[in-house]
């Protein structure tokens, strides 16, 4: 067989698979989306604000309801100590408008 | 040129990439790997975006918090009297929970009272949820049910902050399915949780408040901030805002891992555009000297290219969406765990954003067919006789 042959039928192997992927995800998304519902339900029903994503501290545990400079409780843009925090960004500061300048008399 | 003379450079290129081989695997392995962890991460960051926001539809509207010396402090519940005045306020609950750290599976969990019931329809709690006046009863998470060894029927102990034991029989467990939601939960009727937490009396964690529209929702969370000038309220926008910060695109999971990713693949592709090695300009100039075309070079470094880039990134990407998908993301989830105990066992739906994968194949495939054309052309246009004498 020609080596450019197989060449082809690898990359048409690997689209196949993609395929395949895509289909599997698509049955597992519409899925979800009706199980989304009794978690919507369940939410509503605890009147819960987070997800149980990682518990290792309050403000990674409940990151919507902690202080406003979680997840860098010292000063923002501090080095974390948790490694969760570690992959959580500081918070978006760009509504707090213009920052104070002092001028020079 | 006829599609078979293509198939030709095609079969040459092949073997000469065969030549080789160590090097070529090397390239086409840390390239995989390139698309496998920055696939993995945009396939879990979105997947995880979507599902929170799907989740969190179901939030409160609005969360007044009370806040004394700069941290939260628990608010008096007859204020809600005062805000359910405010037009649009259609209702207000005070919210009871809090944080309870267990020493004997040294695991954080989180105390709810239950305020409502769940429909009987919902399929992901087994048994039933307490009464909001219950006592002595308890609905938990799957993970605190594994931690404890619980299902329904068995009883759960914990110690009041007064020092005394409590007891609980489990009359629900929420489902496998609801563990990104529920898992280190523990929902307790309203009497139990004051108890617990030796709550003073009046007092709740915060208040949940419903709008009638909610675009009003922050003309009413000023009005309440005015009247209440030592209180946070918290929108449901800004709550779906967190997560979509946390798993957006410039969240620090993507700053964090990605990053690296991308300088190894900047230096690979700066390594190839800077020059092509001696044997490979000696192969090139030999080329030109038995008769093959500045053109036909080029095709032959493009199917080069193409060949490596190509086949990585589909590997890349085959292997991060059964790692994202089926594994659950298992190579990133010792960083995700941090110092969690109970730990989600999630399997996260597979939401695919088709423009990222485009996006991540426009940065990895064509830079990199780019960096293999552009030196192989250098060579290819100067004399046969220099390039082959070096």
């Amino acid at each position: 067989m020609r080596r450019s042959t197989v060449f082809g039928l690898f990359v048409l192997l690997c689209v196949c698979c993609l395929a395949a992927l895509g289909v599997t995800s698509e049955i597992r998304v519409s899925r979800f989306l009706v199980q989304s519902r009794d978690l919507s339900g369940i939410t509503a029903a605890l009147k819960l604000t987070d997800i149980s994503f990682s518990d290792d501290a309050r403000y990674t545990r409940n990151p919507s309801q902690a202080d406003i400079f979680s997840a860098f409780q010292d000063y923002p843009g501090s080095i974390e100590h948790f490694p969760s925090g570690s992959v959580t960004p500081p918070p978006d500061f760009s509504s707090l408008g213009a920052p104070i300048t002092v001028k020079r008399r | 040129m006829s599609l078979n003379s293509h198939l030709n450079v095609l079969d040459f290129t092949l073997l000469s990439l065969l030549r080789r081989k160590f090097k070529n695997f090397g390239i086409i392995l840390v390239f995989t790997f390139i698309v496998f962890i920055t696939g993995s991460i945009l396939f879990l960051s979105y997947s995880f975006k979507r599902e929170a926001l799907l989740i969190l539809k179901g939030s409160p509207e609005l969360i007044v918090q009370r806040m004394s010396a700069g941290r939260h402090e628990l608010i008096p519940a007859d204020i809600s009297k005062e805000i359910l005045k405010i037009p649009g306020v259609s209702g207000v609950e005070p919210r009871y929970w809090g944080y309870y750290y267990d020493p004997l599976v040294k695991a954080n969990y989180t105390i709810l009272a239950s305020s409502e019931t769940l429909p009987a329809n919902n399929h992901l709690l087994q048994g039933r949820l307490p009464g909001p006046e219950d006592k002595g009863v308890a609905a938990v998470g799957r993970g605190v049910a594994k931690a404890r060894f619980l299902d329904i029927g068995s009883s759960i102990s914990l110690l009041s902050s007064g020092g005394d034991a409590m007891d609980f029989d489990v009359v629900g467990v929420f489902e496998t399915e609801s563990e990104l939601l529920t898992a280190d939960l523990i929902v307790l009727g309203q009497p139990d949780v004051v108890r617990l937490f030796r709550m003073p009396a009046g007092m709740a964690t915060d208040l949940a408040v419903s709008v009638t529209n909610e675009t009003e929702a922050p003309v009413i969370a000023g009005k309440i901030r005015y009247i209440f000038p030592d209180t946070r309220p918290i929108l449901r926008k800004e709550i779906v805002r967190t997560y979509d910060a946390v798993f957006g695109w410039r969240s620090g999971l993507i700053l964090t891992l990605f990053a690296g990713a991308l300088v190894a693949f900047i230096i690979l592709a700066w390594d190839k555009a800077t020059g092509l090695s001696a044997e490979e300009k000696k192969e090139i100039g030999i080329l030109k000297a038995i008769g093959w075309e500045t053109s036909d070079i080029i095709e032959m470094k493009f199917w080069e290219g193409l060949v490596i880039s190509l086949s990585s990134f589909l590997l890349g990407i085959i292997l991060a969406y059964i790692h994202v998908y089926f594994f659950g993301a298992s190579v990133f989830a010792p960083a995700l765990k941090g110092w969690s105990v109970i730990y989600p066992d999630f399997r996260l739906a597979p939401f695919i954003d088709p423009y990222q994968i485009a996006m991540l194949m426009a940065l990895t495939v064509i830079p990199y067919i780019a960096s293999t054309i552009i030196p192989s052309w250098k060579a290819a246009i100067t004399d046969p006789d220099e390039v082959v004498r070096g």
